[in-house]
Protein backbone atom coordinates (compact mmCIF):
# COMPACT_ATOMS: atom_id res chain seq x y z
CA UNK A 1 0.00 0.00 0.00
CA UNK A 2 2.44 2.58 1.23
CA UNK A 3 6.21 2.66 1.15
CA UNK A 4 6.27 4.29 4.58
CA UNK A 5 6.95 2.25 7.71
CA UNK A 6 3.99 0.63 9.41
CA UNK A 7 3.01 2.40 12.63
CA UNK A 8 0.17 0.10 13.57
CA UNK A 9 -0.82 -3.26 12.25
CA UNK A 10 -3.79 -5.39 13.26
CA UNK A 11 -3.95 -9.00 12.08
CA UNK A 12 -7.10 -11.06 12.53
CA UNK A 13 -8.13 -9.34 15.74
CA UNK A 14 -11.05 -10.97 17.54
CA UNK A 15 -12.76 -9.66 20.66
CA UNK A 16 -15.85 -10.96 22.44
CA UNK A 17 -17.79 -9.75 25.42
CA UNK A 18 -19.23 -12.93 26.86
CA UNK A 19 -20.79 -14.80 23.96
CA UNK A 20 -21.12 -11.64 21.86
CA UNK A 21 -18.33 -11.29 19.29
CA UNK A 22 -17.72 -7.58 18.75
CA UNK A 23 -14.60 -7.78 16.57
CA UNK A 24 -14.62 -10.66 14.11
CA UNK A 25 -11.24 -10.65 12.46
CA UNK A 26 -10.06 -7.09 11.90
CA UNK A 27 -7.04 -6.47 9.67
CA UNK A 28 -5.72 -2.95 9.46
CA UNK A 29 -2.42 -1.38 8.52
CA UNK A 30 -1.67 2.22 9.41
CA UNK A 31 1.58 3.74 8.21
CA UNK A 32 3.51 6.53 9.89
CA UNK A 33 1.94 9.99 9.57
CA UNK A 34 -1.23 8.49 8.20
CA UNK A 35 -4.68 9.56 9.37
CA UNK A 36 -7.23 6.75 9.25
CA UNK A 37 -10.89 7.37 9.95
CA UNK A 38 -13.12 4.57 11.18
CA UNK A 39 -16.76 4.95 10.27
CA UNK A 40 -19.62 2.60 10.90
CA UNK A 41 -22.95 2.23 12.62
CA UNK A 42 -23.34 2.47 16.35
CA UNK A 43 -22.29 -0.85 17.87
CA UNK A 44 -20.12 -1.86 14.94
CA UNK A 45 -17.09 -2.03 17.24
CA UNK A 46 -15.20 1.24 16.64
CA UNK A 47 -14.64 2.03 20.32
CA UNK A 48 -13.77 -1.56 21.10
CA UNK A 49 -11.18 -1.58 18.32
CA UNK A 50 -9.48 1.54 19.68
CA UNK A 51 -9.60 0.27 23.26
CA UNK A 52 -7.95 -2.96 22.13
CA UNK A 53 -5.09 -1.05 20.50
CA UNK A 54 -4.54 0.81 23.77
CA UNK A 55 -4.74 -2.52 25.65
CA UNK A 56 -7.69 -1.28 27.70
CA UNK A 57 -9.31 -4.47 26.42
CA UNK A 58 -7.49 -7.75 25.96
CA UNK A 59 -8.05 -9.34 22.56
CA UNK A 60 -9.07 -12.98 22.23
CA UNK A 61 -7.22 -13.79 19.03
CA UNK A 62 -4.95 -12.15 16.47
CA UNK A 63 -2.02 -9.81 16.90
CA UNK A 64 -1.47 -6.08 17.14
CA UNK A 65 1.90 -4.59 16.24
CA UNK A 66 3.05 -1.12 17.18
CA UNK A 67 5.95 0.03 15.01
CA UNK A 68 6.64 -3.60 14.20
CA UNK A 69 6.62 -4.73 17.81
CA UNK A 70 3.95 -7.13 18.99
CA UNK A 71 2.04 -5.57 21.87
CA UNK A 72 -0.52 -8.31 22.39
CA UNK A 73 1.89 -10.87 23.79
CA UNK A 74 1.05 -11.92 27.33
CA UNK A 75 4.40 -10.79 28.77
CA UNK A 76 4.28 -7.27 27.36
CA UNK A 77 4.41 -4.32 29.77
CA UNK A 78 1.00 -2.73 29.21
CA UNK A 79 1.96 0.52 30.91
CA UNK A 80 4.94 0.88 28.60
CA UNK A 81 2.70 0.36 25.56
CA UNK A 82 0.11 2.85 26.77
CA UNK A 83 2.83 5.47 27.17
CA UNK A 84 3.37 5.25 23.43
CA UNK A 85 -0.30 5.30 22.42
CA UNK A 86 -2.50 8.27 23.27
CA UNK A 87 -6.27 7.90 23.44
CA UNK A 88 -8.96 10.57 23.71
CA UNK A 89 -12.47 9.58 24.73
CA UNK A 90 -15.89 10.81 23.71
CA UNK A 91 -16.67 11.87 27.31
CA UNK A 92 -13.32 13.70 27.84
CA UNK A 93 -12.69 11.82 31.13
CA UNK A 94 -10.64 14.64 32.60
CA UNK A 95 -9.78 14.26 36.27
CA UNK A 96 -12.31 16.57 37.95
CA UNK A 97 -10.32 17.05 41.14
CA UNK A 98 -7.26 18.40 39.36
CA UNK A 99 -6.56 21.67 37.59
CA UNK A 100 -6.08 21.68 33.85
CA UNK A 101 -2.32 21.92 34.33
CA UNK A 102 -2.26 18.98 36.75
CA UNK A 103 -4.42 16.92 34.40
CA UNK A 104 -1.76 17.39 31.74
CA UNK A 105 1.29 16.88 33.96
CA UNK A 106 0.04 13.93 36.04
CA UNK A 107 1.35 11.29 33.66
CA UNK A 108 4.42 13.18 32.48
CA UNK A 109 5.63 13.53 36.07
CA UNK A 110 4.61 10.11 37.38
CA UNK A 111 5.05 7.94 34.30
CA UNK A 112 7.79 9.71 32.33
CA UNK A 113 9.38 10.94 35.59
CA UNK A 114 9.95 14.45 34.33
CA UNK A 115 10.61 17.12 36.93
CA UNK A 116 7.62 19.17 37.94
CA UNK A 117 9.14 22.30 36.42
CA UNK A 118 9.93 20.65 33.10
CA UNK A 119 6.51 18.98 32.90
CA UNK A 120 4.72 22.24 33.66
CA UNK A 121 6.74 24.20 31.15
CA UNK A 122 5.95 21.66 28.42
CA UNK A 123 2.30 21.49 29.41
CA UNK A 124 2.00 25.26 29.37
CA UNK A 125 3.53 25.42 25.91
CA UNK A 126 1.08 22.80 24.62
CA UNK A 127 -1.90 24.51 26.26
CA UNK A 128 -0.79 27.76 24.68
CA UNK A 129 -0.56 26.13 21.27
CA UNK A 130 -4.19 25.07 21.53
CA UNK A 131 -5.48 28.34 22.93
CA UNK A 132 -5.86 27.17 26.52
CA UNK A 133 -3.05 29.06 28.23
CA UNK A 134 -5.41 31.11 30.39
CA UNK A 135 -7.21 27.97 31.59
CA UNK A 136 -4.25 26.20 33.15
CA UNK A 137 -5.36 26.98 36.69
CA UNK A 138 -9.04 26.14 36.18
CA UNK A 139 -10.83 22.96 37.19
CA UNK A 140 -12.46 20.99 34.34
CA UNK A 141 -16.05 21.76 35.38
CA UNK A 142 -15.39 25.44 34.78
CA UNK A 143 -14.60 24.83 31.10
CA UNK A 144 -16.87 24.44 28.09
CA UNK A 145 -17.14 20.99 26.51
CA UNK A 146 -14.93 22.07 23.63
CA UNK A 147 -12.26 23.36 25.99
CA UNK A 148 -12.43 20.19 28.06
CA UNK A 149 -11.96 18.05 25.00
CA UNK A 150 -9.01 20.14 23.87
CA UNK A 151 -7.47 19.69 27.32
CA UNK A 152 -7.99 15.94 26.99
CA UNK A 153 -6.17 16.02 23.64
CA UNK A 154 -3.34 18.04 25.17
CA UNK A 155 -3.15 15.57 28.06
CA UNK A 156 -2.63 12.71 25.63
CA UNK A 157 -0.21 14.71 23.47
CA UNK A 158 1.97 15.62 26.45
CA UNK A 159 3.10 11.99 26.54
CA UNK A 160 4.50 12.45 23.01
CA UNK A 161 2.76 9.33 21.75
CA UNK A 162 3.74 7.56 18.55
CA UNK A 163 0.08 7.11 17.75
CA UNK A 164 -3.12 8.89 18.72
CA UNK A 165 -6.51 7.19 18.96
CA UNK A 166 -9.54 9.46 18.94
CA UNK A 167 -12.92 7.98 19.80
CA UNK A 168 -15.77 10.19 18.60
CA UNK A 169 -14.21 13.12 20.35
CA UNK A 170 -16.88 15.56 19.13
CA UNK A 171 -19.99 13.46 19.75
CA UNK A 172 -20.63 14.82 23.24
CA UNK A 173 -20.23 18.45 22.16
CA UNK A 174 -22.78 21.11 21.33
CA UNK A 175 -22.70 21.71 17.56
CA UNK A 176 -21.11 25.16 17.89
CA UNK A 177 -18.18 23.66 19.82
CA UNK A 178 -17.35 20.90 17.33
CA UNK A 179 -15.32 23.11 15.00
CA UNK A 180 -12.74 24.17 17.58
CA UNK A 181 -11.95 20.56 18.41
CA UNK A 182 -11.86 19.44 14.79
CA UNK A 183 -9.42 22.22 13.93
CA UNK A 184 -7.10 20.97 16.68
CA UNK A 185 -7.19 17.50 15.14
CA UNK A 186 -6.57 18.92 11.69
CA UNK A 187 -3.54 20.75 13.03
CA UNK A 188 -2.23 17.49 14.48
CA UNK A 189 -2.74 15.77 11.14
CA UNK A 190 -0.80 18.50 9.37
CA UNK A 191 1.99 18.18 11.95
CA UNK A 192 2.31 14.54 10.88
CA UNK A 193 0.74 12.78 13.87
CA UNK A 194 -0.31 9.21 13.10
CA UNK A 195 -3.96 8.92 14.05
CA UNK A 196 -6.83 6.47 14.06
CA UNK A 197 -10.08 8.36 14.44
CA UNK A 198 -13.52 6.90 15.05
CA UNK A 199 -15.99 9.54 13.95
CA UNK A 200 -19.48 10.35 12.84
CA UNK A 201 -18.29 13.64 11.30
CA UNK A 202 -18.24 12.56 7.67
CA UNK A 203 -17.22 15.92 6.23
CA UNK A 204 -14.30 15.99 8.63
CA UNK A 205 -13.32 12.47 7.60
CA UNK A 206 -13.60 13.50 3.97
CA UNK A 207 -11.14 16.36 4.18
CA UNK A 208 -8.71 15.06 6.80
CA UNK A 209 -8.44 11.29 6.42
CA UNK A 210 -5.85 9.69 4.17
CA UNK A 211 -7.97 6.60 4.36
CA UNK A 212 -11.49 5.77 5.48
CA UNK A 213 -12.41 2.34 6.83
CA UNK A 214 -16.01 1.22 7.03
CA UNK A 215 -16.52 -1.06 10.00
CA UNK A 216 -19.53 -3.33 9.84
CA UNK A 217 -20.46 -5.98 12.42
CA UNK A 218 -16.91 -6.32 13.69
CA UNK A 219 -15.12 -6.41 10.33
CA UNK A 220 -13.57 -3.80 8.09
CA UNK A 221 -15.87 -4.28 5.17
CA UNK A 222 -14.42 -1.67 2.87
CA UNK A 223 -11.58 0.81 2.90
CA UNK A 224 -10.07 3.37 0.59
CA UNK A 225 -9.55 7.06 0.13
CA UNK A 226 -12.31 9.33 1.36
CA UNK A 227 -13.18 10.00 -2.27
CA UNK A 228 -13.62 6.30 -3.02
CA UNK A 229 -15.67 5.50 0.07
CA UNK A 230 -17.93 8.52 0.04
CA UNK A 231 -18.59 8.83 -3.67
CA UNK A 232 -18.15 5.30 -5.04
CA UNK A 233 -18.80 2.84 -2.21
CA UNK A 234 -18.63 -0.70 -3.60
CA UNK A 235 -20.35 -2.65 -0.85
CA UNK A 236 -24.13 -2.45 -0.51
CA UNK A 237 -23.80 -2.17 3.30
CA UNK A 238 -21.54 0.85 2.92
CA UNK A 239 -24.00 2.41 0.50
CA UNK A 240 -26.85 1.84 2.94
CA UNK A 241 -24.89 3.34 5.81
CA UNK A 242 -23.96 6.42 3.83
CA UNK A 243 -27.54 6.88 2.61
CA UNK A 244 -28.74 6.88 6.21
CA UNK A 245 -26.04 9.40 7.14
CA UNK A 246 -27.05 11.65 4.24
CA UNK A 247 -30.69 11.35 5.24
CA UNK A 248 -29.71 12.42 8.75
CA UNK A 249 -27.97 15.44 7.24
CA UNK A 250 -24.50 14.59 8.47
CA UNK A 251 -22.63 14.55 5.17
CA UNK B 1 -37.53 48.53 25.67
CA UNK B 2 -40.68 49.13 27.67
CA UNK B 3 -41.09 45.41 28.10
CA UNK B 4 -37.55 45.21 29.49
CA UNK B 5 -38.24 47.99 31.94
CA UNK B 6 -41.38 46.30 33.05
CA UNK B 7 -39.85 42.89 33.67
CA UNK B 8 -37.05 44.67 35.52
CA UNK B 9 -39.52 46.34 37.81
CA UNK B 10 -41.43 43.10 38.20
CA UNK B 11 -38.23 41.34 39.28
CA UNK B 12 -37.46 43.98 41.85
CA UNK B 13 -40.96 43.88 43.27
CA UNK B 14 -40.93 40.11 43.63
CA UNK B 15 -37.51 40.25 45.29
CA UNK B 16 -38.81 42.67 47.94
CA UNK B 17 -41.89 40.53 48.42
CA UNK B 18 -39.60 37.55 48.83
CA UNK B 19 -37.62 39.41 51.48
CA UNK B 20 -40.79 40.37 53.30
CA UNK B 21 -41.96 36.81 53.15
CA UNK B 22 -38.54 35.70 54.43
CA UNK B 23 -38.70 38.10 57.37
CA UNK B 24 -42.20 36.94 58.21
CA UNK B 25 -41.06 33.31 58.07
CA UNK B 26 -38.25 34.04 60.51
CA UNK B 27 -40.75 35.74 62.81
CA UNK B 28 -43.04 32.72 62.70
CA UNK B 29 -40.14 30.34 63.32
CA UNK B 30 -38.89 32.32 66.32
CA UNK B 31 -42.36 32.63 67.85
CA UNK B 32 -43.21 28.95 67.45
CA UNK B 33 -39.83 27.94 68.90
CA UNK B 34 -40.23 30.18 71.94
CA UNK B 35 -43.79 28.99 72.53
CA UNK B 36 -42.79 25.34 72.17
CA UNK B 37 -39.93 25.50 74.64
CA UNK B 38 -41.95 27.65 77.06
CA UNK B 39 -44.64 24.96 77.15
CA UNK B 40 -42.08 22.22 77.68
CA UNK B 41 -40.43 24.23 80.47
CA UNK B 42 -43.76 24.94 82.18
CA UNK B 43 -44.76 21.28 82.06
CA UNK B 44 -41.41 20.11 83.45
CA UNK B 45 -41.14 22.76 86.17
CA UNK B 46 -44.69 22.16 87.35
CA UNK B 47 -44.32 18.39 87.49
CA UNK B 48 -44.58 16.81 90.89
CA UNK B 49 -41.01 15.53 90.95
CA UNK B 50 -39.32 18.64 89.58
CA UNK B 51 -37.91 19.98 92.89
CA UNK B 52 -36.28 16.59 93.51
CA UNK B 53 -34.94 16.30 89.99
CA UNK B 54 -33.60 19.81 90.07
CA UNK B 55 -31.68 19.08 93.23
CA UNK B 56 -30.36 15.74 91.93
CA UNK B 57 -29.36 16.84 88.41
CA UNK B 58 -29.01 20.60 88.29
CA UNK B 59 -27.20 21.56 91.47
CA UNK B 60 -25.38 24.74 90.54
CA UNK B 61 -22.73 24.45 93.24
CA UNK B 62 -21.91 20.86 92.44
CA UNK B 63 -21.82 21.66 88.74
CA UNK B 64 -19.25 24.38 89.34
CA UNK B 65 -17.11 22.14 91.48
CA UNK B 66 -17.25 19.01 89.30
CA UNK B 67 -17.00 20.71 85.91
CA UNK B 68 -13.22 21.37 86.05
CA UNK B 69 -12.56 17.82 87.19
CA UNK B 70 -14.73 16.24 84.56
CA UNK B 71 -13.37 18.69 82.00
CA UNK B 72 -9.85 17.61 82.81
CA UNK B 73 -10.80 13.96 82.41
CA UNK B 74 -12.46 14.86 79.12
CA UNK B 75 -9.02 15.67 77.75
CA UNK B 76 -8.43 11.91 77.80
CA UNK B 77 -11.55 11.41 75.67
CA UNK B 78 -10.20 13.94 73.21
CA UNK B 79 -6.87 12.15 73.13
CA UNK B 80 -8.57 8.77 72.67
CA UNK B 81 -10.59 9.74 69.67
CA UNK B 82 -7.97 11.94 68.05
CA UNK B 83 -5.53 9.03 68.03
CA UNK B 84 -8.28 6.57 67.05
CA UNK B 85 -9.55 8.79 64.22
CA UNK B 86 -6.09 9.21 62.72
CA UNK B 87 -5.48 5.45 62.81
CA UNK B 88 -8.95 4.64 61.47
CA UNK B 89 -8.55 6.96 58.47
CA UNK B 90 -5.46 5.06 57.36
CA UNK B 91 -6.37 1.52 58.40
CA UNK B 92 -9.90 1.63 56.96
CA UNK B 93 -8.60 2.91 53.64
CA UNK B 94 -6.14 0.03 53.50
CA UNK B 95 -8.99 -2.44 54.13
CA UNK B 96 -11.19 -0.81 51.48
CA UNK B 97 -8.40 -0.88 48.88
CA UNK B 98 -7.54 -4.47 49.76
CA UNK B 99 -11.12 -5.46 49.22
CA UNK B 100 -11.16 -3.89 45.76
CA UNK B 101 -8.00 -5.57 44.46
CA UNK B 102 -8.60 -7.67 41.35
CA UNK B 103 -7.29 -11.06 40.33
CA UNK B 104 -7.58 -14.60 41.68
CA UNK B 105 -4.15 -14.51 43.40
CA UNK B 106 -5.36 -11.84 45.79
CA UNK B 107 -8.52 -13.70 46.72
CA UNK B 108 -7.30 -14.54 50.26
CA UNK B 109 -6.77 -10.82 50.96
CA UNK B 110 -10.22 -9.94 49.72
CA UNK B 111 -11.67 -12.72 51.84
CA UNK B 112 -9.79 -11.46 54.87
CA UNK B 113 -11.07 -7.92 54.33
CA UNK B 114 -14.66 -9.17 54.02
CA UNK B 115 -14.36 -11.33 57.14
CA UNK B 116 -12.88 -8.44 59.05
CA UNK B 117 -15.65 -5.96 58.20
CA UNK B 118 -18.37 -8.54 58.86
CA UNK B 119 -16.88 -9.56 62.17
CA UNK B 120 -16.28 -6.16 63.67
CA UNK B 121 -19.54 -4.67 62.50
CA UNK B 122 -21.33 -7.65 64.02
CA UNK B 123 -19.92 -7.67 67.56
CA UNK B 124 -21.17 -4.97 69.95
CA UNK B 125 -18.43 -2.40 70.55
CA UNK B 126 -18.62 -2.90 74.28
CA UNK B 127 -17.84 -6.61 73.90
CA UNK B 128 -14.81 -5.92 71.71
CA UNK B 129 -13.53 -3.53 74.35
CA UNK B 130 -14.02 -6.07 77.12
CA UNK B 131 -12.51 -8.96 75.19
CA UNK B 132 -9.42 -7.04 74.09
CA UNK B 133 -9.08 -5.01 77.29
CA UNK B 134 -9.15 -8.03 79.58
CA UNK B 135 -8.11 -10.80 77.21
CA UNK B 136 -5.07 -9.41 75.42
CA UNK B 137 -3.10 -8.37 78.53
CA UNK B 138 -3.99 -11.71 80.16
CA UNK B 139 -2.02 -13.52 77.44
CA UNK B 140 1.11 -12.08 79.05
CA UNK B 141 2.99 -12.05 75.78
CA UNK B 142 6.23 -10.14 75.96
CA UNK B 143 6.23 -6.97 73.89
CA UNK B 144 2.45 -6.71 73.94
CA UNK B 145 1.33 -3.63 75.87
CA UNK B 146 -0.77 -4.30 78.98
CA UNK B 147 -2.25 -0.84 79.31
CA UNK B 148 -6.06 -0.92 79.16
CA UNK B 149 -5.97 2.47 77.44
CA UNK B 150 -3.96 0.94 74.59
CA UNK B 151 -6.40 -1.92 74.18
CA UNK B 152 -9.40 0.36 74.49
CA UNK B 153 -8.16 2.53 71.66
CA UNK B 154 -7.28 -0.57 69.64
CA UNK B 155 -10.82 -1.90 70.10
CA UNK B 156 -12.33 1.39 68.92
CA UNK B 157 -10.01 1.46 65.92
CA UNK B 158 -10.92 -2.10 64.96
CA UNK B 159 -14.67 -1.55 65.29
CA UNK B 160 -14.85 1.81 63.61
CA UNK B 161 -12.44 0.89 60.82
CA UNK B 162 -14.89 -1.80 59.78
CA UNK B 163 -17.58 0.84 59.31
CA UNK B 164 -15.32 3.43 57.76
CA UNK B 165 -13.86 0.86 55.36
CA UNK B 166 -17.36 0.29 54.00
CA UNK B 167 -17.82 4.05 53.64
CA UNK B 168 -14.56 4.28 51.72
CA UNK B 169 -15.52 1.33 49.56
CA UNK B 170 -18.79 2.96 48.58
CA UNK B 171 -16.80 6.07 47.65
CA UNK B 172 -14.31 4.11 45.57
CA UNK B 173 -17.08 2.31 43.73
CA UNK B 174 -18.84 5.60 43.01
CA UNK B 175 -15.91 6.83 40.91
CA UNK B 176 -16.82 6.05 37.30
CA UNK B 177 -14.73 3.34 35.60
CA UNK B 178 -13.94 5.79 32.79
CA UNK B 179 -11.72 7.66 35.25
CA UNK B 180 -9.67 4.53 35.72
CA UNK B 181 -9.57 3.95 31.97
CA UNK B 182 -8.34 7.51 31.41
CA UNK B 183 -5.60 7.15 33.99
CA UNK B 184 -4.47 3.72 32.81
CA UNK B 185 -4.52 4.87 29.19
CA UNK B 186 -1.87 7.44 30.12
CA UNK B 187 0.40 4.66 31.34
CA UNK B 188 -0.24 5.07 35.06
CA UNK B 189 0.02 1.82 36.98
CA UNK B 190 -2.91 0.46 38.95
CA UNK B 191 -1.39 1.73 42.21
CA UNK B 192 -0.72 5.18 40.76
CA UNK B 193 -4.28 5.32 39.45
CA UNK B 194 -5.65 4.52 42.88
CA UNK B 195 -3.34 6.97 44.58
CA UNK B 196 -3.83 9.97 42.29
CA UNK B 197 -7.20 9.49 40.61
CA UNK B 198 -9.57 7.11 42.38
CA UNK B 199 -8.91 7.60 46.11
CA UNK B 200 -8.82 11.42 46.10
CA UNK B 201 -12.20 11.55 44.37
CA UNK B 202 -13.64 8.82 46.58
CA UNK B 203 -12.51 10.49 49.81
CA UNK B 204 -13.98 13.82 48.78
CA UNK B 205 -17.34 12.17 48.24
CA UNK B 206 -17.43 10.30 51.56
CA UNK B 207 -16.35 13.07 53.91
CA UNK B 208 -19.92 13.68 55.21
CA UNK B 209 -20.67 10.02 56.12
CA UNK B 210 -17.12 9.76 57.47
CA UNK B 211 -17.69 12.65 59.86
CA UNK B 212 -20.96 11.02 60.85
CA UNK B 213 -19.10 7.91 61.95
CA UNK B 214 -16.64 10.05 63.86
CA UNK B 215 -19.48 11.64 65.85
CA UNK B 216 -20.35 8.09 66.94
CA UNK B 217 -16.72 7.45 67.81
CA UNK B 218 -16.52 10.56 69.99
CA UNK B 219 -19.40 9.29 72.09
CA UNK B 220 -18.05 5.76 72.22
CA UNK B 221 -14.76 7.01 73.65
CA UNK B 222 -16.67 6.86 76.96
CA UNK B 223 -16.86 3.06 76.63
CA UNK B 224 -13.12 2.77 77.20
CA UNK B 225 -13.85 3.66 80.84
CA UNK B 226 -15.33 0.19 81.29
CA UNK B 227 -11.87 -1.40 81.34
CA UNK B 228 -10.24 1.15 83.63
CA UNK B 229 -9.01 4.47 82.23
CA UNK B 230 -10.57 7.45 83.94
CA UNK B 231 -12.05 9.59 81.22
CA UNK B 232 -14.87 12.09 81.61
CA UNK B 233 -17.69 9.59 82.07
CA UNK B 234 -15.75 7.54 84.63
CA UNK B 235 -14.73 10.70 86.47
CA UNK B 236 -18.34 11.86 86.65
CA UNK B 237 -19.32 8.43 88.04
CA UNK B 238 -16.75 8.88 90.77
CA UNK B 239 -18.08 12.36 91.53
CA UNK B 240 -21.65 11.08 91.58
CA UNK B 241 -20.71 8.28 93.97
CA UNK B 242 -19.04 10.78 96.28
CA UNK B 243 -21.94 13.24 96.45
CA UNK B 244 -25.02 11.13 95.75
CA UNK B 245 -25.95 13.76 93.17
CA UNK B 246 -26.22 13.35 89.39
CA UNK B 247 -25.14 16.83 88.37
CA UNK B 248 -21.66 15.65 87.21
CA UNK B 249 -23.41 13.48 84.58
CA UNK B 250 -25.09 16.58 83.20
CA UNK B 251 -21.72 18.34 83.11
CA UNK B 252 -20.24 15.42 81.13
CA UNK B 253 -23.16 15.32 78.74
CA UNK B 254 -22.66 19.02 78.12
CA UNK B 255 -19.00 18.48 77.25
CA UNK B 256 -19.84 15.76 74.72
CA UNK B 257 -22.52 17.93 73.16
CA UNK B 258 -20.20 20.92 72.91
CA UNK B 259 -17.83 18.76 70.89
CA UNK B 260 -20.44 17.01 68.75
CA UNK B 261 -22.45 20.01 67.64
CA UNK B 262 -19.70 21.70 65.62
CA UNK B 263 -18.89 18.41 63.88
CA UNK B 264 -22.58 17.75 63.17
CA UNK B 265 -23.05 21.24 61.73
CA UNK B 266 -19.90 20.85 59.64
CA UNK B 267 -21.25 17.56 58.27
CA UNK B 268 -24.60 19.16 57.38
CA UNK B 269 -22.84 22.05 55.74
CA UNK B 270 -20.66 19.74 53.64
CA UNK B 271 -23.69 17.70 52.55
CA UNK B 272 -25.55 20.86 51.57
CA UNK B 273 -22.53 22.13 49.67
CA UNK B 274 -22.23 18.85 47.77
CA UNK B 275 -25.89 18.98 46.86
CA UNK B 276 -25.54 22.56 45.62
CA UNK B 277 -22.53 21.59 43.53
CA UNK B 278 -24.28 18.60 42.02
CA UNK B 279 -27.35 20.59 41.01
CA UNK B 280 -25.09 23.31 39.61
CA UNK B 281 -23.30 20.63 37.60
CA UNK B 282 -26.58 19.18 36.37
CA UNK B 283 -27.97 22.45 35.08
CA UNK B 284 -24.85 23.55 33.29
N1 LIG C 1 -17.45 -3.77 28.26
C1 LIG C 1 -18.41 -4.28 27.48
N2 LIG C 1 -19.14 -5.32 27.89
C2 LIG C 1 -20.10 -5.87 27.12
N3 LIG C 1 -20.42 -5.42 25.90
C3 LIG C 1 -19.72 -4.37 25.41
C4 LIG C 1 -18.69 -3.73 26.18
N4 LIG C 1 -18.19 -2.74 25.44
C5 LIG C 1 -18.87 -2.73 24.28
N5 LIG C 1 -19.79 -3.71 24.25
C6 LIG C 1 -20.67 -4.02 23.13
O1 LIG C 1 -19.89 -4.15 21.98
C7 LIG C 1 -20.55 -3.60 20.86
C8 LIG C 1 -19.65 -2.64 20.15
O2 LIG C 1 -19.43 -1.55 21.00
P1 LIG C 1 -18.54 -0.31 20.58
O3 LIG C 1 -18.63 0.66 21.70
O4 LIG C 1 -17.20 -0.77 20.17
O5 LIG C 1 -19.33 0.25 19.32
P2 LIG C 1 -19.11 1.59 18.54
O6 LIG C 1 -18.90 1.25 17.12
O7 LIG C 1 -18.05 2.40 19.20
O8 LIG C 1 -20.51 2.29 18.70
P3 LIG C 1 -20.84 3.83 18.92
O9 LIG C 1 -20.84 4.46 17.58
O10 LIG C 1 -22.23 3.79 19.52
O11 LIG C 1 -19.84 4.38 19.86
C9 LIG C 1 -21.83 -2.99 21.37
O12 LIG C 1 -22.89 -3.84 21.07
C10 LIG C 1 -21.63 -2.90 22.85
O13 LIG C 1 -22.85 -3.08 23.52
MG1 LIG D 1 -18.05 4.17 20.36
Amino acid sequence: MSARASALRLEGVHKSFGSFEVLRGVDLDVSEHEVVCLIGASGSGKSTLLRCVNLLERIDAGTILLNGEEITRRDVDVNAVRRRVGIVFQAFNLFPHMTVLRNVTLATTHVLHKSRAEAEAEATALLERFGLADKRGEYPDRLSGGQQQRVAIVRALAMQPELMLLDEVTSALDPELVAEVLSVIRELAEAGMTMVIATHEMSFARDTANRVCFLDAGRILEQGSAEEIFTHPREPRTQQFLERIIAAGRL
Amino acid sequence: MSADAETGRGDRRSRILGDLRGARNIGIAVTSTVVFFAIVAIVVVNSAGWPEVRKAFFDRKLFDSSFPEVGHAFLLNIRIFCIAEALILVFALAIAVLRGLPGPVLFPFRLLAVLYTDLFRGIPTILVIYILGFGAPALQLSGVPRSPLFWGVTALVLVYSAYVAEVYRAGIESVHPSQEAAARSLGLSRAQTLRHVIVPQAVRRVIPPLLNDFIGLQKDSALVALIGPIEAFRQSQIDVAATFNYTPYVATALLFILLTIPLARLTDWLIARDRRRQSAGATR
